[in-house]
């Protein structure tokens, strides 16, 4: 048996930690600093953040926030928006993460893929597909936050990343994303079957159920969850976003979605132990 | 008592080196990364680390003239900590992007996962926590004495050393069928597949005994 891993993704947004619908929408829940160190205490087994306006600056934003958190945290950290080139790619290791996330600048030119992995290691180098459904066994990718359509199909993508040297993919179900619907099994699983590399599972987790679905029935090898976790940390901690930036009236009211049944790694990880699925308690 | 050892952390600009760093200064390891041999030299001990191509990693070793200085280091008995790539680095040869000669501290060569066995399919790289479990070797007066058997380390490889004798073995580790070494030891040499500075407060536990261990903090 080999153990799967529990990924809390944390969106960033400016000095905050935002969590939106279909990438989209995006609601200000606090300060990411505060949230990555609670999980790592509740056992988190990596960390990704990613840079949800990167893109559209073309740059990432993150070094500070990552910077910070490396010096506390002790488990790998990923990071994905906005990283064009090997340059950009070298910045954010030095910065202090260990992975690297591409999505738009891999689908622009594949070929960075083939050299960032042969710089820094295959291991180094994740890229994100994200993934809308057009019609039954058709996914098309997009990039941006699901909002640039490319035209590419999604399992000729996948194929062509794994052979190109990607470390691993996270695949990601936009129409899924912050819905708490559940994954979307059908495409997890096709892309886990086509690809030689590891799988992360992103997009649709509302409760634990969920989560060992995709784990059994779609040979995930991780799952990257946001709202479950977050959504717990809030009913449960302060966290002061800055009121600076994006809609923050959702935080103020502590309200909830009732699409999602909050809990913390550690309960997570425990039903998954239930069901026969090894993880790291 | 105030402690002056110097450890070198190298640098052959491979890799992330903020979280070994870290790790360092958080039990109080004094640490400097260095791409100079002159650190080499004047180093108590020395840090191996690195992510990526075996090649790439030799060929920087070479062009910022490292190899014979952490050779003799190592062979006058300096104490070395060698991890991931760093591990492999210590051995004979790699089969990765064809093969190429390592520092031939440890004699073994370096293999990749098979990316299938008995017909199903493996994941290559693994990139995982897995355990690690003792075989000959006592755990005791190593690194590794805080560590339980069967501890959960962090992974991210697609290549495992193998060494020529089986008495530097000093963990196991069971990928999806395949049994590799993941850590080894040899008179001054200690090495880890796994990434201890990432492995959480269990790993952060392996740099502070290997410290303690040549009275280095």
């Amino acid at each position: 048996m080999k153990a799967i891993r529990v990924i809390p993704r944390l969106d960033i947004k400016g000095p905050n930690l935002v969590k939106g619908i279909h990438l989209e929408g995006l609601r200000v829940l606090g300060k990411p600093s505060d949230f990555a160190k609670f999980y790592y205490e509740q056992g988190a087994d990596e960390l990704m953040f990613m840079d949800v306006v990167a893109s559209l600056y073309e740059r990432n934003s993150l070094h500070d926030i990552i910077s910070e958190t490396a010096k506390k945290i002790f488990i790998p950290i990923t990071v994905g928006g906005g990283l064009r080139s090997i340059s950009d790619i070298k910045e954010v290791l030095r910065a202090g993460a260990d992975k690297v996330c591409l999505n738009t600048a891999a689908i622009k030119n594949p070929e960075l893929i083939k050299e960032a992995s042969r710089m820094f290691g295959s291991s180094t180098i994740v890229v994100a597909i994200e993934a809308i459904k057009e019609a039954e066994d058709k996914y098309l990718a997009y990039t941006d936050n699901g909002r640039e359509y490319t035209g590419v199909d999604v399992f000729e993508w996948a194929q062509k990343v794994d052979e190109l040297g990607a470390g691993e993919i996270v695949i990601t179900s936009v129409d899924r994303e912050g819905t708490g619907q559940g994954y979307d099994l059908d495409l997890v699983s096709k892309v886990s079957g086509l690809v030689s590399c590891p799988i992360i599972a992103h997009g649709g987790a509302g409760k634990k159920s969920h989560v060992v679905d995709v784990l059994q029935k779609a040979q995930a090898d991780a799952v990257m969850i946001s709202s479950i976790f977050h959504y717990d940390f809030i009913k449960h901690n302060e966290s002061k976003g800055s009121l600076l930036e994006g809609n923050v009236e959702f935080l103020k009211q502590k309200r909830n979605f009732h699409t999602f049944e909050p809990c913390c790694i550690n309960e997570l990880k425990n039903a998954l132990v239930n069901h026969n699925i090894e993880c790291r308690l | 008592m105030e402690i002056n050892k110097k450890v070198t952390i190298i640098d052959y600009q491979l890799g992330n080196l903020f979280s070994v760093n870290q790790a360092c200064e958080t039990v109080g390891i004094n640490a400097k990364i260095s791409s100079a041999k002159e650190d080499v030299f004047q180093a108590d001990a020395l840090i191996l680390p690195g992510v990526g191509a075996f090649i790439e990693a030799m060929n920087n070793l070479a062009k910022l003239d490292l190899i014979s200085p952490i050779k003799d280091a190592v062979e006058a008995g300096k104490p070395i900590f060698g991890i991931c790539l760093g591990q492999q680095l210590l051995f004979t040869e790699s089969e990765e992007f064809g093969s190429g000669n390592g520092l031939d501290l440890i004699n073994g060569v370096i293999k990749r996962f098979a990316e299938e066995l008995d017909g199903k399919k493996i994941k290559v790289p693994q990139i995982a926590w897995n355990k690690i479990y003792k075989q000959l070797k006592s755990w005791d007066n190593t690194a590794l004495c805080e560590i339980s058997d069967e501890e959960f380390m962090y992974f991210i490889h697609s290549y495992y050393v193998k060494p020529t004798a089986e008495d530097c073995v000093l963990t196991l580790t069971n990928y999806d069928g395949i049994e590799f070494c993941s850590a080894i030891s040899h008179n001054n040499i200690f090495a880890t597949q796994f990434h201890p500075e990432k492995s959480g407060e269990k790993g952060l536990s392996i740099y502070k005994n290997w410290a303690k261990k040549y009275n280095l903090i």
